[in-house]
């Protein structure tokens, strides 16, 4: 029942960030590349997208420390991470040369593949594939680093017997 | 180039945060799209449902907003099929190293006052303000 629910909310959200997304200007790339423009012609638009957006989840924020639990869910996200490391420093630099390069970020490419545009269907592919590459390079480093403790308990077991 | 709209984007923000905010409070998920869609393919078993039906909803919302206001989605600046490529990649690859884009860290991030997200905001600002520079002054604005 909660299942279907959280569906149906899933999907009527999508819609909702995707009519926002549109009205807000951010499915134009020169308007993206128009506010990160500092030393140009500023468009201060986007600021105003993150004005209004921030100043609603503020809120929600303040509602979801008042509630127990979720209306059709078991709990809130809990945050998995605190460290300020390499990794997400080097992401978000990576992520915002993309940014500026293209003039998409992933919400707006998305929504922009709904009605078609060609620089959105070029780009959105070439995206999943940045997912896959993440996902890849972490998966054969977990297995790096597998491997690695499996020889050093493989040496541990070996050692006694060696000494015996 | 572009025009400031200080209304439309003003509503299209609290549009975004609706949106985000909705998802939190019924289903405690966190709207970051790149997450969403990384979480699409694989991952925990039976939490990839929603993530395809918000992203059709993405969808159909884009098509819909098209339809009625096609200037939306016009690009106005010039890019060729590589670079937009590249630019894909680099998105792509950069938010999930970064675990965060411009919804999850600069919408949801700044909004719960994560102290990471602050840095990443920063710092794709930065980077980003740094790519629109070159481009402009290196390659007359189209690449």
């Amino acid at each position: 029942m909660n299942v279907a629910r959280r569906n149906v909310v899933a999907a009527l959200s999508g819609f909702v960030f995707a009519i926002g997304l549109g009205l807000s200007g951010m499915t134009q790339p020169n308007k993206v590349v128009g506010f990160l423009d500092f030393g140009g012609d500023w468009d201060p638009s986007l600021a105003l997208v993150m004005a209004g957006g921030i100043g609603v989840l503020l809120l929600a924020q303040w509602a979801a420390r008042r509630m127990a639990r979720p209306l059709f869910a078991d709990s809130f996200p809990v945050l998995k991470r605190n460290e300020i490391d390499r990794r997400l420093v080097a992401g978000a630099a990576i992520f915002g040369v993309g940014w500026g390069l293209g003039g998409f970020c992933p919400g707006p490419a998305l929504t922009s593949c709904g009605i078609g545009t060609r620089a959105a269907l070029v780009f959105v592919p070439a995206m999943f594939a940045g997912f896959g590459a993440v996902r890849l390079w972490d998966a054969r480093k977990r297995l790096a680093a597998e491997d690695e403790t499996g020889l050093v308990e493989a040496r541990q077991r070996a050692q006694p017997v060696a000494g015996s | 180039m572009s025009h400031f709209t200080p209304l439309p984007s003003l509503l299209g923000g609290i549009a975004i945060g609706a949106a985000a905010a909705v998802l939190l409070l019924s289903n405690g998920r966190v709207a970051g799209i790149s997450g969403i869609c990384a979480g699409m393919l694989g991952g925990e078993e039976g939490d990839s449902a929603w993530r395809w039906l918000f992203v059709g909803g993405l969808l159909v919302g884009g098509l819909a907003f098209g339809m009625v206001r096609p200037a939306a989605f016009q690009p106005g600046i010039v890019r060729s099929a590589g670079a937009l490529a590249l630019a894909g990649f680099l998105v792509g690859s950069g938010a999930r190293l970064a675990n965060g884009c411009t919804s999850g860290h600069g919408l949801c991030g700044l909004s719960r006052l994560s102290p990471r997200s602050f840095v990443a905001v920063g710092t794709f600002m930065a980077t980003g303000a740094l790519t629109v520079l070159v481009v402009s002054r290196f390659f007359g604005g189209a690449v």
